[in-house]
């Protein structure tokens, strides 16, 4: 876990320094780059003075203390920066989980009951299709269609145009606008997660209920659903009590990947819906070579793999009472 | 013993099943004739593949979907061959448990064993959770599981064969059927645990007088337990009867061969003859008598004609050649 650990933030440190641009350009601007003195105090001011391994070892004391330096952008802490777009983040992925993982389990259960129908057909297109188109293209499709033609959803954005956002208190605004009491504030704010969690979550949507509906049929033919059946129980029960339990605790092992990827993968739903959140920080930290921004954007995503990997390892003990013992 | 004055409590006449397979398909069970009254134990003997299994399945209506049953099943008066779903649902696990041969797998890995039999009893009763939880708990008493108290939310992995097969019983008990399956209930389990389910099945079956269909391909475990002995061989009967002159007056060469086959306490020194040859595989039929390839009696007829199931003293036997020659035997004294 430690060695994972400072893998990951070798690897972010490599990746940001492995693009091949003079990051001071992007500071000062190309055309004060003549000027020796403003390019000699921004090199001080940002570190890159010495060798890498000196600006390695300037990187890692500055993390242990919490700080991913200052963002080049924005001008502020990195960590101040990200913890500000975590919130939006964390909304939006936690949303595609429970839209991906609800829809992908019951789908993949309704499926494998009715194995070769008409309805298993309809289904696994409608998975096949999730995990098949891009991202951008399903979100810009729901939005000219959904928003723009039908104005059945709202538009893009976390909030309604000219609204002010809730009391910051957790920086979620579904939750903040609950604690202000404004129910009319929350419903909107989840109306307008609705569109943008179903385009993130469809593709996992599909990766899960084809899983889970293989599962399904795997466990199907085993002994103890021949004993529930021997029981009396009637099929809709054989599946949800025996069948479906066995089968969705493998799905519990991409469960934390999923996640993981989510939170990583969100970065053209954020731009395509102008999500104010950790994916749109990494597009426009990569567009202005912001090295702080793109550090911290990359440590996050292998923090958030590497967590979501320990979580999957847990939920599995506490889910599979085999391991549950050892 | 066959009580002639009661209607059976189970009838089987000539049930048929087949397997939908790749290409073609099996015909597993070819005319299968089984009769059980109230109490009685009857033994289903026959090597693997003889359609022992398929044809307990096709009774309760639990075949794999590939599978087709004809014939006639009647229970307590209910034909249950094409019963309606609730009515066969209401008969298995309520007036027909089942066991099956492997306690390995039967049991649901990630319930625990108190649940998986409170969940038998629920099914088929208006009791609470609560009840059905307490009832789990005497019902493992009354199989004998140790410690069933404190060990009632054990999970299946936590538990030997012999322990998992005593769940396994209790479930199928759970409603007091009157008819206990038991498919192969101790060909998973080493020899001493044999003995001890054994056992069980002898003393349940006294103590609550439940018939048992005990099915197993091992002539031994029949002897100190069955009323009467069903022969089976691809699919059909090849010989019945009581199991006193099943033992001691076999008709069939198969069933003189699966004798012979038989270890004996009382003579340990003889050899054993295992039967030469393997069962037909039933892709096609077979024809004549499906045992007549492997068979040191028969005669040409034997490979034309299958042989119907006769009656031969207390016995049904299906061959044509054997029971003929001791009636003439006899005849001739
Ligand atoms: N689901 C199935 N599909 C195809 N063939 C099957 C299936 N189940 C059983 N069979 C075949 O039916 C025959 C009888 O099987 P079974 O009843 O399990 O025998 P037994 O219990 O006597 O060992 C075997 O030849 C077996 O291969
Ligand atoms: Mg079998």
């Amino acid at each position: 876990m430690p060695f994972l650990l400072l893998g990951i933030v070798t690897i972010a440190f490599c990746i940001s320094r492995l693009i091949p641009a003079d990051p001071l350009a992007s500071i000062v601007g190309v055309r004060q780059m003549a000027n020796p003195t403003i390019v000699a105090a921004a090199r001080q001011k940002w570190g890159l003075n010495g060798s890498i391994l000196e600006q390695y070892w300037v990187f890692l004391k500055n993390l242990v203390r919490g700080d991913l330096g200052i963002s080049f952008r924005t001008r502020k802490p990195v960590t101040h920066d990200l913890l500000d777009r975590l919130p939006a983040t964390l909304e939006l992925a936690v949303g595609a989980l429970v839209v991906g993982g609800v829809g992908g389990v019951a789908l993949g259960a309704y499926a494998a009951s009715k194995k070769d129908k008409m309805a298993d057909h309809l289904s696994r297109g409608f998975s096949l299709l999730g995990s098949s188109l891009p991202v951008f293209w399903i979100g810009l499709v729901f939005l000219f269609v959904l928003y723009a033609r039908l104005g059945w959803f709202p538009g893009p954005g976390r909030l309604p145009p000219r609204t002010k956002p809730p009391g910051h208190v957790t920086g979620f605004y579904t939750i903040d606008s609950l604690l202000d009491g404004n129910f009319t504030l929350f419903r909107q704010c989840l109306w307008r997660l609705v569109l943008p969690c179903f385009v993130l979550g469809w593709a996992y949507m599909g990766q899960l209920s084809r899983l889970v509906r293989a599962a399904m049929l795997d466990e199907i033919n085993s002994d103890y659903v021949r004993t529930a059946r021997a029981k009396g129980l009637a099929e809709r029960l054989v599946m949800r009590r025996h069948v479906l339990r066995n089968a969705w605790l493998p799905t519990l092992t991409i469960l934390g990947f999923s996640f993981a990827q989510l939170l990583t993968a969100s970065v053209l739903t954020e731009t395509i819906f102008q999500w104010n959140g950790i994916g749109s920080y990494a597009v426009q930290s990569a567009n202005t070579l912001d090295f702080p921004g793109i550090n911290g954007v990359s440590l996050f995503a292998g923090l958030a793999f590497l967590l979501a990997n320990l979580a999957t390892d847990v939920l599995y003990a506490v889910a599979d009472p085999k391991i549950r013992l050892a | 013993m066959s009580d002639l004055t009661t209607p059976p409590l189970l009838e089987i006449r000539d049930l048929h099943v087949r397997f939908a397979v790749r290409n073609g398909q099996v015909h597993a069970v070819r005319g299968l004739d089984l009769t059980v009254h109230r109490g009685e134990v009857a033994a289903v003997v026959g090597e693997s593949g003889s359609g022992k299994s398929a044809s307990m399945l096709a009774t309760l209506g639990l075949l794999d979907i590939n599978a087709s049953a004809s014939g006639s099943v009647r229970f307590d008066g209910t034909e249950l061959l094409g019963a309606p779903p609730p009515v066969l649902r209401s008969i298995r696990g309520g007036r027909i448990g089942m066991i099956f041969q492997d306690p390995m797998t039967s049991l649901n890995p990630v319930l625990d064993i108190r649940r998986q039999i409170a969940e038998a009893v629920i099914t088929h009763r208006q009791v609470s959770p609560r009840q059905a939880e307490s009832k789990a708990v005497e019902l493992l008493e009354m199989v004998s599981f140790p410690d069933a108290v404190r060990r009632a939310r054990s999970y299946p992995h936590e538990l030997s064969g012999g322990m998992r097969q005593r769940v396994m019983i209790a479930m199928a008990l759970a409603n007091d059927p009157d008819i206990l399956i038991a498919d192969e209930p101790t060909t998973a389990l080493d020899v001493t645990v044999q003995a001890q389910i054994l056992d069980l099945l002898r003393s349940l079956r006294q103590s609550r007088e439940l018939a048992i269909v005990l099915i197993t391909h091992d002539l031994g475990v029949v002897a100190g337990l069955a009323d009467t002995v069903n022969v089976m061989y691809a699919g059909r009967i090849a010989e019945s009867g009581p199991v006193v002159d099943i033992f001691h007056r076999p008709q069939h060469p198969y069933t003189i061969g699966l004798l012979a086959s038989l270890p004996r306490l009382d003579r340990p020194d003889r050899e054993l003859t295992p039967i030469g040859g393997v069962p037909p595989r039933l892709y096609e039929e077979p024809e004549g008598c499906s045992f007549a390839p492997r068979c040191r009696y028969a005669v040409e007829a034997c490979h034309e004609v299958e042989p119907p199931l006769e009656r031969v003293e207390a016995s049904m036997v299906a061959c044509s050649v054997l029971p003929m020659r001791s009636r003439t035997a006899e005849g001739s004294l």
